[in-house]
């Protein structure tokens, strides 16, 4: 009885050390990812390297400056229109949502988030690289919005379901309609919900890749116009590190620590900032 | 003026005709996966998902899917037996026996591994994690049992082995979050009736948490499962890109190619249509692959937390 009792506290003991294991386990890859990212790609920044073109093999080094604006450029875009539509389904799900219609788009959205986005990017170029004849920055941009549509409007959703029912009632008491309640009322009081939401769901898409293979293509100029294929810094890492060359493969490297910046400040600043608000 | 036409009432369509957005996206993208696969499979009819052989050249081509949904579910097998347990153990960990003040800084550390982008996953695993690999599990193990058929093959690293275990680790900040508010959903109750009768804290954690959050903590691995399926850029640049009945995944040790791979690594430089379509037919499969199992895991997680939970929204 005595050495039962030993042994059931050993095995307490035996598997709190392996749940602590797990963590570390996990936590490895992700230091691992951070060192290597930096400890590679730091030596690369410079100020040729972030705003000039890729430069010649063997003549000049070069940089990544296309990969840079092709990707702030696709972020706008894909904000300008994924941003107002997500909300705005938010809106209709969380303040007209009781019903029927509104389940089902929950669930599609749901399911919509889930997606393989290489599928994603199958869909823009049947639709709009074909149709309009070209790679485009604009099919780029469709992609990646159909990808940050059903996240923004789900966390919309979330956070307007957060703004109290008294902040409402006290608006439409002093004779306010339902739409001026929701854009002057519940919308300013859901902020910072929102903008977190947003954020991070805009992280998510900087570092989109697969959707932008047959969209973006990419190439080595800077910016030609909306029509045209554009370079892109998931893009940039990607082509970079599958080629032989020890300073194409460096080059990687540096984009990629570009990349992660973008990711990880988009991320930590947010959570910073809404702290102790969400439990997200 | 007609009462259709007060603002809310046109506010309201406004918002729910954008909120038909999602429907949209969805039907477009069943509508051209659907339509651009007919002509595969007019050609090959259902044999298309059991053909091995992938040949391009005009006049002689032939196309089957069927390595590729292997290596698709073979890796992301793997990247489950691996991920699951260590999400679990970590979800357990976080919730049963960190101390306070470290639960919410190892929380964040493990979402931050969802925020890295899969590329740059991928150039980790290319030029980093794949030698770790090589190094310390396929070279010595392929020495001791490379007679084995599933280690059979050369150690390269760049294989269906390293496919799956980056899997495993991109799959576990989904899978560890959902099973740790499941966890945390099970009622205190439950602990303090287990621990009354003497019950020490793995036991309670064992037989009554895990086993009351069973079909939440089911739900969450299905959810890692789909990330696994879908998952695109890193699993391409280290599983090795092969073609044809060469990419049929025997062995660990042997690089192959999943359904996404492939799409991502031929579908621009494919110039006939059939072959075209043929890469949007393997697509269309990963889409049905993909909603099947997002739904039943979305019908899982949601009912538990909602029934059972009560903790939960």
């Amino acid at each position: 009885m005595i050495n039962n009792y030993a042994f059931r506290k050993f095995k307490n003991r035996l598997f709190f050390v392996l749940c602590l294991a797990c963590v570390v386990i996990a936590i490895v890859p992700l230091l691992s990812i951070l060192y290597e990212v930096i400890a590679r790609g730091a030596p690369q920044l410079s100020w040729e390297f972030l705003t000039q073109g890729p430069g010649t093999i063997g003549v000049s080094a070069g940089g990544i400056g296309p990969a840079i604006q092709g990707s702030l450029i696709l972020i706008g875009l894909t904000s300008l229109i994924g941003i107002p539509v997500g909300i705005l389904s938010g809106v209709y799900l969380a303040e007209f949502g009781n019903n029927r219609y509104a389940s089902a788009m929950r669930t599609v959205n749901d399911v919509l988030t889930e997606f393989p986005s290489i599928i994603v990017g199958i869909t823009a170029f049947s639709v709009v690289v074909l149709t309009m004849g070209s790679f485009s920055a604009i099919a780029g941009a469709v992609a990646l919005s159909f990808i940050l549509i059903p996240v923004v409007a789900r966390t919309t959703e979330e956070s307007l379901k957060l703004v109290p029912n008294s902040v409402r009632e006290a608006s439409l008491a002093l004779g306010a309609h339902k739409w001026r309640t929701t854009l002057s009322v519940v919308l300013p009081a859901a902020k910072s919900g929102l903008v977190t939401g947003t954020l991070l769901a805009v992280a998510r898409i900087a570092g989109e890749t697969a959707p932008l293979i047959m969209t973006v293509l990419g190439n080595t100029y800077f910016f030609q116009g909306f029509g045209q294929p554009m370079d892109a810094l998931p893009l940039r890492i990607w082509r970079n590190a599958l080629q032989p060359y020890p300073e194409l493969q460096a080059q990687g490297w540096g984009a990629a620590l570009v990349l992660i910046l973008i990711v990880l400040a988009l991320n930590i600043g947010v959570r910073l900032a809404s702290r102790g608000r969400f439990r997200k | 003026m007609n009462r259709k036409f007060t603002g809310d009432n046109v506010f309201k369509i406004l918002a729910a005709v954008i909120a038909a957005s999602a429907v949209v996206i969805l039907i477009v993208t069943a509508y051209t996966l659907v339509s651009g696969s007919v002509p595969v499979l007019q050609r090959f009819g259902l044999g298309f998902f059991a053909g091995t052989q992938w040949n391009p050249v005009e006049g002689r081509e032939i196309f089957g899917a069927l390595p590729y949904v292997l290596g698709t579910l073979v890796t992301s097998g793997i990247a489950l037996l691996i991920g699951v347990p260590l999400s679990i153990g970590i979800a357990v960990f976080l919730v049963e026996m960190a101390p306070k003040a470290l639960r919410v800084p190892i929380a964040y550390l493990v979402e931050l591994l969802a925020a890295v982008p899969s590329v740059i996953y991928g150039l980790w695993g290319l030029f980093v994690f794949r030698f770790w690999i090589q190094n310390y599990i396929e070279i010595p193990v392929s020495n001791s049992l490379g007679w084995l058929p599933i280690f059979s093959g050369t150690p390269f690293g760049l294989d269906v082995l390293t496919a799956g275990i980056i899997l495993a680790i991109m799959i576990i900040p989904t899978v560890a979050s959902i099973s740790k508010e499941v966890i945390g959903a099970v009622p205190n109750s439950i602990r303090e009736g287990a621990y009354s009768i003497g019950a020490t804290k793995w036991e309670v954690i064992r037989h009554w948490v895990l086993s009351y959050g069973r079909s939440g903590i089911f739900g969450a691995v299905i959810l890692g499962l789909g990330r696994a399926v879908g998952e695109t850029m890193a699993v391409t640049m280290v599983i090795g890109n092969t073609i044809g009945p060469a990419a049929i995944p025997t062995s660990l040790f042997k690089p192959s190619q999943t359904m996404s791979s492939l799409i991502a690594n031929g579908f621009l430089e494919s110039t006939a249509s059939l072959e075209k379509s043929a890469y949007i037919g393997v697509g269309l499969f990963l889409l049905l692959l993909s909603l099947i199992i997002n739904i039943a895991a979305h019908v899982m997680v949601t009912r538990v937390l909602k029934v059972k939970g009560g903790a939960v929204e």
